[in-house]
């Protein structure tokens, strides 16, 4: 399908994005575009304008920063799941971004449209809720960070204003016990149900595509708070959930899936 | 006569790589849409949203005012223009009751996807923003989605036919023999399967272009086709154009399994508006239209009953069949069931034989020919019924299978249903396969798993399969109420330089005819398959011609190059023996060159006999300049390629997941003329029918919406999603052809689903006996585990 007709703008950093998209609130970032084109192509979305920031390379990047991580918002999927960083210091998002799509979406979308998109079927965002990240946001007036737990507001609903650019995530470092459960029908496809899980003190446990956003697991992660055995936690983690039902499963085998994912995803991390 | 022709340069049998590719694989070859055709307008398809509903108006005004906008037409401003309604070349019973169709619905819109209107514009995006701002306003009502539902009558689709039943076609050669088998079988089997609708999805979308020659008069139509000779005829029928003033051209095209064998209503308005507007017009389809408004493959709900005695040798076969039309006839909707209709006993030797389709209209996309057509339905049922009767008893699938298997010596066999299966040798094809792929070991680590209590079961599935290809004997078509014939037409012209030009019938879409035909003819002449062109696709070049589906185009089109080529040789040689002043019979030929037997010095080249054929200076008396044969052949059989296939699978209990961890196919298509070619053609029809097993199907709810019209949500399997395919190979001739070939295109997809779906119901066979349809998604295999564990 041919998208509606739009608006198109390249910036060439951060703040003259901010001052391209202006208070257009019909205006839309766009990085690698896996997440918006298909969706415009349906016309499901119909921005007026699309500031382009794929071509900010100075937001592609992985480092680490005092004890944490730093992560690029331009970072594509690809180049995550080969960061020598990652692969050493949390392994578990180049995991994750090894298995988002397929190659071709892996080389061009990024972890910053993963997360600001925000939708409850993307593996990302939900690693990122695991890891306890940080998101780092520059709108008109500077940068600010906002909690991976208060980020994610409603279906494809962010925290971010429509001027504000997401452009780094921040995740602990030295990541040793983790956990990644994606279960498709089809290697290319989203989740059905995911969990991403992380033992770093305590345990969190993320959900994929058990509710309308990215979402942890409270029930299971209050039942190992309080000693309960990983099979009884692991029957706790659609608890208070109400996941979607679709034709690749009804809202019964989800939950009944969470439980089973949960379950080793939680034997995983010992 | 001489022995010449019959010698082979062994040419034939190499896996030579495919001659198209690199132009394909380089961006270098040309399809529909990418032709630049200056001053062509663009059409646009209003579709209505309902999959029943009657159209109550239509305001075009706002999208006639739309920029880049030409005109807007609806139903009656266009209805002066058809000849015709969009044809369907299948009345499969005098009464089968058929609905007007032409290329915009009139009145009443009869699937989600149903033409109302068409918009004309300059670009495709001008028309496809207009498209959104023509108003129709419908009256909905309730939808007919369900087969048995329909056949009810409760909700009449089209009211002038009174009813939603199409036809019923019945084949029953003993009602009498079959009732007895089944009263005094040991065993009956009785089994339902559903075979669920799919999606074509060929790669390259459908797209037409007509272009009114300059001189005025008559047009060339350019179309992503199988079928460029039927189309010429039909849409020159259709739209009221001399078929001398149609040229129709498929260039390079991606893929059709049965959709691109049709004639749509995009063709006929392209063409109409290209008539009435005096310009160019053009078409591409979109993705989700191609769900929608290409046609559909499959959907069935089958009734198989087998009778067997003690030892669980067949008595009886009985199939009952209801089968989905859709909304309309398309081309060949109708007969596509009945091209399974004689193949419901499978491999198997039964005695008795009955066959029964019900086709009915139902609120959905036409269904017509997809990969196997009819073939895959019948191979399902009985694959799937007889690892049922194995169970029943009490013997392992591979021995209920050799215990029926046609009798080698039986061959030719006179099928129950009427037919004659021209060769076969059944048993030693599957013992190879069982070898192969370690069968007995395979038990063996079944039985361990479940003795572990592993909650990751081991299953094995087998399929043996037996189709009819190569259609197709003209007076059998004849018999079956088709309204064409099935022979195939090829000229091979030696040019004066020695260069050959092979003109061929058939219309390749991906099968590889470029390289093939080229090394049929290379290995006849004994020259390089560089001097030889295949032209195709063309109706001004190849005027005429059958084209290319149900795996008829190697065994038909192929014999016809095979045999025009032996003409064109025996003409040579009549040159030779002239200018070599010897006789034809001590001539010999090697190389491309003939020489006279026991004097090596006397010798002369093709090339020269080329020349001298063209000059016409020095030819026997009475024969005419040129070496160029064409020859049209009308096959007297179909083929009947057979093999064993075998799934192996692993299925999660906790998560119903299948995952397919092996494939064992050993076909048997006769001999194969490029090998390469052949395991291709294997593995991408088995990638189909693994997908019709595992991922693959069109849904609708219960309005008549299709739930999923794009790529994210019809699940097309890809490479990550199969293992490397085992393929081996047995080789029995067919007596039909002088190439002695079978035909490949649609095996895999034929015998892959139920060897897939046979795995899974054996993996699980220790829990319980499990009830699945396809395709088998993790939620389907949880639930009936849940189901026979309640």
């Amino acid at each position: 399908m041919y998208p509606a007709s739009f608006n198109y703008l390249r910036a060439s950093s951060v703040r003259e994005a901010i001052s391209m998209i202006g208070d257009n609130e019909d205006a839309k970032f766009i990085a690698g575009g896996h997440s918006l084109v298909p969706l415009m192509k349906l016309r499901l979305a119909t921005p007026s304008t699309l500031v382009d920031i794929g071509r900010l390379t100075d937001l592609s990047y992985v480092r680490e920063d005092g004890g944490q991580i730093a992560i690029g918002a331009l970072t594509r999927h690809r180049d995550l799941e080969i960061s020598p960083v990652l692969n050493a210091k949390a392994p578990i998002i180049a995991k994750v971004a090894g298995q988002v799509g397929d190659p071709s979406v892996r080389h061009k979308g990024t972890i910053g449209g993963s997360i600001a998109h925000g939708d409850g079927a993307s593996d990302l965002p939900a690693a990122a809720l695991a890891l306890d990240a940080v998101f780092v946001a520059e709108g008109p007036s500077g940068r600010r960070e906002i909690k991976s737990t208060d980020f994610h507001k409603g279906f494809l609903e962010t925290a971010l204003a429509p001027n504000e650019v997401l452009v780094e995530i921040r995740i602990p470092a030295n990541i040793k016990s983790w956990s990644f459960q994606k279960f498709n029908r089809r290697a290319q496809d989203w989740a059905i149900v995911g969990v991403a899980a992380v033992k770093n003190g305590s345990t969190r446990v993320a959900l994929i595509n058990m509710g309308s956003t990215p979402l942890r697991a409270a029930g299971t992660e209050s039942a190992i708070q309080s000693g309960a055995s990983l099979k009884e936690a692991a029957s706790q983690a659609d608890l208070g959930l109400d996941p979607p039902g679709d034709l690749n499963a009804t809202v019964e085998f989800r939950r009944h899936l969470a439980h089973v994912l949960v379950g080793r995803a939680l034997e995983e991390l010992g | 006569m001489t022995t010449i022709a019959n010698a082979s340069s062994g040419v034939i049998g190499q896996p030579m790589l495919r001659r198209e590719d690199p132009k394909l694989l380089s961006g270098e070859a040309r399809f529909t849409d990418d032709l630049k055709i200056p001053g062509a307008l663009w059409i646009g398809l209003v579709r209505s949203p309902f999959a029943n509903a009657k159209i109550i108006s239509i305001d075009t005004q706002d999208a006639k005012a739309s920029p880049g906008i030409v005109a807007v037409y609806v139903a009656s401003d266009l209805q002066s223009e058809w000849a015709g309604p969009i044809p369907s070349a299948w009345q499969v019973t005098p009464d089968m009751k058929s609905p007007a169709h032409y290329p915009l619905a009139s009145g009443k819109a009869n699937y989600v996807g149903d033409p109302v209107a068409v918009v004309v514009g300059n670009s495709p995006t001008e028309v496809a923003d207009a498209v959104a701002l023509v108003d129709v306003s419908y009256e909905e009502l309730p939808a007919v989605v369900d087969l048995e539902e329909a056949l009810t009558d409760a909700n009449v689709i089209h009211e002038e036919l009174g009813t939603n039943k199409c036809y019923v076609w019945e084949l029953n050669p003993n009602p009498q023999g079959i009732e007895d088998a089944f009263k005094s079988a040991a065993h009956v089997v009785k089994e339902r399967y559903i075979q669920q609708r799919l999606i074509p999805a060929a790669m390259e979308p459908r797209s037409v272009a007509v272009v009114p020659s300059p001189m005025g008069g008559d047009y060339t139509l350019y179309s992503a086709t199988q079928i460029p000779h039927i189309l010429k005829v039909m849409t020159a029928l259709t739209v009221g154009i001399s078929e001398s003033k149609i040229r129709v051209i498929a260039p390079s095209v991606g893929g059709g399994f049965g959709s691109k064998l049709d004639v749509y209503p995009e063709e006929l308005l392209c063409l109409a508006l290209a008539r009435k507007h005096k310009v160019p017009v053009r078409w591409t389809e979109e993705r989700t239209e191609g769900a929608q408004a290409t046609i559909q493959g499959r959907g069935q709900v089958q009734h198989i009953e087998l009778a067997a005695d003690k030892d669980g040798k067949l008595l009886g076969v009985r199939a009952d069949i209801i089968a989905d039309m859709g909304g309309y006839q398309q081309l060949i909707t109708a007969g596509v069931p009945l091209l399974g209709a004689f193949l419901y006993h499978g491999a198997y030797h039964t005695p008795t034989y009955a066959f029964k389709c019900t086709g009915v209209y139902t609120n959905k996309t036409p269904t017509d020919a997809y990969r196997g057509a009819g073939r895959p339905e019948a191979t399902y049922a009985i694959e799937r019924a007889m690892d049922s009767l194995a169970k029943t008893v009490g013997v392992d699938p591979a021995e209920i299978r050799r215990r029926n298997f046609i009798p080698t010596e039986s061959f030719p066999y006179n099928s129950p249903a009427g037919l004659v299966f021209d060769s076969g040798n059944y048993g030693p094809n599957l013992d190879q396969a069982l070898t192969a792929v370690g069968y007995d070991t395979l038990r063996a680590d079944q039985e361990k798993r479940r003795a572990e209590g592993s909650t990751k079961h081991l299953g094995i599935g087998l399929s043996f399969f037996v189709e009819m290809c190569g259609l197709a004997p003209s007076r059998v078509l004849a018999s079956l109420n088709y309204a064409a014939g099935g022979w195939e037409s090829a000229t091979v012209r030696i040019l004066p330089t020695s260069k050959v030009q092979v003109v061929t019938g058939t219309a390749p879409h991906g099968q590889g005819h470029e390289t093939v035909w080229a090394m049929i003819v290379a290995d006849k002449l004994g020259i390089s398959v560089d001097d030889i062109e295949v032209l195709h696709s063309d109706t001004s070049i190849a005027p005429h011609g059958m084209d290319t589906y149900g795996s008829r185009s190697l065994s038909v089109g192929g014999s016809a190059v095979h045999i025009a080529t032996e003409r064109v040789l025996e003409k040579a040689q009549k040159i030779a023996a002239h200018l070599l002043e010897a006789s034809e019979d001590d001539l010999e030929y090697q190389g491309g060159i003939f020489s006279v037997k026991g004097s090596p010095d006397k010798t002369m080249p093709l090339a020269a006999i080329a020349f001298e054929a063209f000059t016409a200076h020095n030819l026997p008396d009475g024969l005419e300049p040129n070496l160029e044969a064409t020859t049209t052949w009308d096959p007297p059989n179909f083929t009947f390629p057979f093999g064993s296939h075998i799934a192996v699978v692993e299925v999660d209990e906790e998560t119903g997941k299948v995952e397919l961890l092996r494939y064992m196919a050993v076909d048997d298509c006769g001999p194969r003329v490029n090998p390469l070619i052949v395991e291709g053609q294997i593995h991408g029809g088995l990638a189909q029918g693994i997908g019709q097993a595992l991922y693959e199907e069109a849904v609708y709810d219960s309005a008549g919406n299709l739930l999923n019209a794009t790529f994210a949500d019809y699940l097309l399997p890809s490479a990550a999603e199969l293992p490397t395919f085992e393929l081996g190979n047995t080789v029995t001739p067919s007596p039909t052809n002088p190439l002695g070939v079978k035909g490949i295109g649609e095996a895999g997809a034929i015998a892959s689903p139920p060897a897939v779906m046979n795995a899974i119901v054996d993996a699980l066979s220790h829990i319980g006996p499990i009830q699945i349809e396809m395709p088998a998604s993790p939620e389907r295999v949880w639930k009936a585990i849940q189901a026979v564990r309640a």
